[in-house]
């Protein structure tokens, strides 16, 4: 039989019919359909038990409760801890992404020590063991040379038992050279020691403040404890309280504010100083606060009224004589007026005169250790470690002078001058860098760069590859923050003394360790003495026994808050707040903080300026913060610069040109941003872009601002108080 | 020359004239033909085609549920437990069963399988899950029996009285289990587990009266399950 045409279409109709008629067409399609609609290839997270964790955020010092959901062993979420003193369930950008940094690609994952050039990259996996043989050895060695002091370390804060671990291990080795990454606290804490006498931070209570008068403080923008003056200041609005934000620039604290004064940049003191005079010549002071509890209020009452006349001032800061009286006056009336210190988020100290003119401004109307006011915040005191016995090279080296300066006979009033690296490295063998990146984060970075070249040996103990880690060694890579127990005390402008617990929220993902752990392990091996200072079997012990009586409501709340200590008496030789004595008056009369560069050559000026979607400090920014920047700020890999169109057009730039940026300090290649809300003749440019080292998430995005600004020293305190350079856009 | 300008028509006319006389009963054959075609893509559709779509896989050991439950107090509950947050854990957890199985009991296979291979090992026991529905859909165990009262058995079956695991037969396509088309090709169903479709879950909604999950229209919508 031959198979006809017919009778084959007559079999293709059967087996169509036959095929209509079975479950296969149907079944099919709605596999496919299933099939399309859950694509294999789409990650879907794995099921699992949730369960939140209360820790404590330590990517900037604001010290915000963290409460992280996490799948089983998995951190999904990182949300702001409801109830929290500082932060009460809210939480930054920054706090808000720190799961990318957990998870992300810049970890380092074991310790790891350089086998090519200072910053090729080229690394070799070590042990741990090995790791601190070797930063152990290279410091037996020093010792053995009885240079102990050449060893220094950078930590951001000297607060807390991990700095403290830190300070201790320098104190037994015997070097004096602890350093602590410049910020407005330098500054703050000088002019506490000098008007109350107290030791300590200051705390501003904001929330109770009813005219905040801020001198450039990005209220909004990531100063103190962000989420806190976030709030603080929401609350403001609610209650019709005012802010008047002191800015050159329309930031956006300066856009929400109920009024902003467009100073000329740098001439805050004087603005202040002018303020104080017209409060004083009104009478608007709080006349039975200055008659019996300040001290020298007469001679500041003269200082300013023979230097400081609004007239005389207006033309320097730009603000009319009438205004200045206006907010003046406006602050003395108000009930609870509070004026703040600290430029930006407060990461430079800025100068000593400034700092006090804007406490005698709290003086003047009473705000002192009173609610709403400033005050002196009581110190850390639950470190309780037995004395240190130091053996005889050890109490030898911290004999010597500080490379530094700090705390010298010409230097009296600051504790640490850490901006100064780059001049001190020559006396540096050693460098410890811990949770810093100085190559980053510290003016004139080429400078600091040299620096480090200069260094013989550096340990970073970074978490990350930043740039600071590039130049290092050896890194010892600490867990990061949501792998580690820690205290966090906070000296961020709280009013109450305030510590966090940072607690493990997963395991080590990777071959890192405590650092606590690691500065232990060097002291024993470095054995004698230094050992002898660590009696402690690891870190967490010791966390333990320290934190002995709060240890309980830290594990169970995450945070301990001190009761209720505004302090009453003053601790000055007088007893009282001392507005005026000689070392003041010398701070007052010290010349004005120049600006690098101010010269035809540089006939603009460049101002650094903060905000909450970058991350300016240790912590790089996250591939999620560098999403939200707006395409004025970064476009591709460009960062741009802010200028008043006038002044560009003066240039002849046009606005989303590149441009070269040039400082005294150093160049880039810029973009150009129209922008009406700055100063004519300033340009601004945001802190934490620029970076080298990191992923393609961040590097090369950008520019760094410090690679174009230079420390500036204040004359009356020796502190950095560059608020901008000169600066040529073409 | 292209063969499209061959001059030959008339050969061609011919040659299929000359296949063209229909063989005695050539209706017959047609039908024939028709009715293989037919019974084979029967064949294909209703037993081939099942076979090849499913992939039979066993779970990692055995697993009698009856005996387990004669063990314990609560019921299914007393390891597929509601957490405190609300959410059901599933299948249970490594952690749940070390409190019997730290050492092993008894002299079965699948146990010494369990206990050194898994419990020893602190490894969790990879099951494999047959009603797990797709990741588009979403499903609260709570709703249905915290809030509805729902027997497990209403969408499990009788699991309790199971003995021993049934091969897990994963569709080659979806990568889901086959308990959720059901076991039935034809999607036929006797009980209201054998099959866990969405017009399953539609049918049982719509009988339950559960008409209040959409505020603007008053009516069940997709969000319910799809959010």
């Amino acid at each position: 039989m031959k198979l006809s045409r017919r009778c084959f279409l007559s079999f293709v109709a059967g087996g169509a019919a036959g095929t209509a008629l079975s479950p296969l067409p149907w079944k099919l399609t709605d596999d496919l359909s299933i099939w399309s609609q859950n694509w294999p290839w789409t990650p879907v997270p794995p099921d699992g038990e949730g369960t939140y964790t209360l820790s404590t955020c330590t990517l900037c010092p604001g010290g915000c409760g963290i409460s992280v959901r996490k799948i089983d062993d998995r951190a999904i979420k990182i949300e702001g801890a409801k109830g929290h003193p500082l932060n009460d369930g809210g939480v930054c950008i920054l706090g808000l992404s720190g799961l990318q940094l957990l998870y992300g690609p810049t970890r380092i994952q074991a310790p790891m020590k350089r086998v090519g050039d200072r910053g090729q990259g080229r690394w070799q996996t070590i042990s741990w063991k090995q790791a601190i043989a070797e930063v152990a050895g290279k410091l037996k060695e020093i010792r053995d040379q009885g240079a102990p002091q050449s060893v220094a370390c950078i930590a951001p804060k000297d607060v807390g038992t991990v700095a403290q671990l830190l300070s201790r291990l320098l104190s037994a080795y015997g070097s004096p050279n602890f350093l602590r990454m410049p910020s407005v606290e330098d500054a703050y804490e000088a002019a506490i020691y000098l008007t109350q006498g107290a030791t300590g931070a200051a705390g501003v209570d904001v929330e109770n403040a009813d005219f905040i008068l801020s001198f450039g403080s990005a209220i909004l923008d990531g100063y103190g404890s962000p989420v806190r003056m976030f709030k603080a200041n929401s609350k403001m609005k609610e209650l019709h309280g005012t802010v008047v934000q002191v800015e050159s620039r329309l930031s956006n604290t300066a856009a929400k504010a109920d009024q902003w004064l467009a100073v000329k940049p740098g001439s805050e003191a004087d603005l202040a100083m002018a303020m104080a005079n017209v409060i004083i010549s009104q009478v608007a002071f709080d006349q039975d606060f200055i008659a019996n509890k300040v001290d020298g209020f007469e001679a500041f009452a003269r200082m300013v009224q023979d230097k400081y006349a609004p007239e005389t001032v207006a033309q320097k800061t730009g603000i009319d004589s009438e205004t200045i009286s206006k907010i003046a006056l406006q602050f003395a009336a108000a009930r609870k007026p509070l004026a703040l210190c600290g430029k930006g988020k407060g990461q430079t100290p800025g100068s000593l005169k400034e700092a006090l003119a804007i406490h005698a401004l709290n003086a003047l109307v009473g705000n002192i250790n009173r609610s709403g006011g400033v005050q002196a915040l009581a110190a850390y005191d639950y470190i309780n470690w037995p004395d240190i016995e130091t053996d005889s090279v050890a109490a030898a080296g911290l004999q010597k002078m500080r490379l530094d300066g700090a705390g010298s006979d010409s230097l009296p009033h600051v504790r640490y001058l850490t901006h100064r690296l780059a001049n001190i490295a020559d006396g540096v063998q050693a460098l410890l860098v811990a949770e810093t990146n100085p190559c980053h984060s510290l003016p004139d970075t080429q400078a600091v760069k040299a620096a480090f070249d200069k260094i013989p040996f550096v340990v970073s103990f970074s978490s990350f590859m930043d740039e600071t880690a590039m130049n290092a060694d050896l890194i010892l890579p600490n867990h990061i923050y949501l792998e580690r127990f820690e205290d966090v005390p906070v000296t961020a402008g709280v009013a109450r003394p305030t510590v966090g617990l940072c607690r493990p929220i997963v395991n080590p993902l990777y071959n890192t360790q405590h650092l606590g752990d690691s500065i232990m392990q060097i002291a024993k091996a470095l054995g004698g003495t230094i050992a002898g200072a660590f009696p402690w079997e690891d870190y967490e012990t010791c966390l333990k026994m320290t934190l002995r009586d709060q240890w309980g409501t830290l594990a169970k709340k995450g945070v301990w808050m001190a009761p209720n200590a505004t302090r009453t008496g003053f601790e000055t030789a007088p007893g009282k707040f001392v507005m005026m004595n000689d070392d003041m008056g010398a701070i007052y009369m010290a010349d004005d903080v120049a600006l690098q560069g101010g010269d035809d050559a540089y006939p603009l000026v460049l101002i650094p300026y903060d905000s909450i979607r970058l991350a300016s400090r240790y912590i790089g920014d996250t591939p999620f913060m560098v999403k939200t920047v707006s395409d004025t700020v970064i476009k591709g890999q460009h960062g741009f610069v802010d200028i008043n169109p006038e002044t560009a057009k003066r240039l002849g730039l046009a606005d989303g040109q590149l441009a070269k940026l040039t400082t005294p300090v150093g160049e880039a290649t810029v973009g150009v941003h129209f922008e009406y809300g700055i100063m004519p003749g300033v340009v601004a440019m945001p802190r934490g872009l620029g970076h080298t080292a990191y992923d393609a998430f961040l590097a090369g995005k950008g520019v760094n601002v410090n690679q174009l600004i230079g420390p500036v020293e204040d004359p009356a305190s020796g502190l950095d108080a560059a608020w901008g350079i000169g600066a040529k856009l073409a | 020359m292209s063969s499209n300008e061959d001059p030959k028509p008339k050969d061609v006319t011919e040659v299929a004239h000359a296949s063209s006389p229909s063989p005695p009963g050539g209706g017959a054959y047609l039908l024939l033909f028709f009715i293989i075609g037919l019974a084979l893509s029967m064949v294909v559709g209703w037993a081939v085609f099942p076979k090849a779509l499913y992939s039979k896989k066993s779970q990692p050991f055995d697993f009698n549920h009856k005996m387990h439950l004669e063990q314990v107090d609560e019921s299914c509950e007393s390891c597929h437990l509601f957490r405190a947050d609300g959410t059901f854990s599933g299948s249970p957890r490594l952690a749940q069963c070390v409190g019997c199985h730290e050492e092993v009991l008894g002299e079965s296979e699948d146990e010494a399988i369990f206990v050194e291979q898994y419990v020893a090992q602190e490894r969790e026991v990879p099951w494999l899950i047959y009603a797990r529905q797709p990741d588009c859909v979403f499903f609260s165990h709570a709703a249905h029996v915290k809030g509805a009262k729902l027997d497990c058995a209403v969408c499990h079956g009788p699991t309790e009285t199971t003995e021993s695991l049934k091969p897990y037969e994963e569709n080659r396509i979806t990568g889901y289990s086959r308990d959720i088309w059901g076991h039935s090709i034809s999607g036929l169903k006797h009980n209201t587990w054998d099959r866990m479709k969405m017009d399953d879950c539609a049918a049982c909604h719509e009988t339950a009266g559960i008409h209040d999950s959409s505020v603007q229209t008053g009516r069940d919508a997709c969000f319910v399950c799809h959010k």
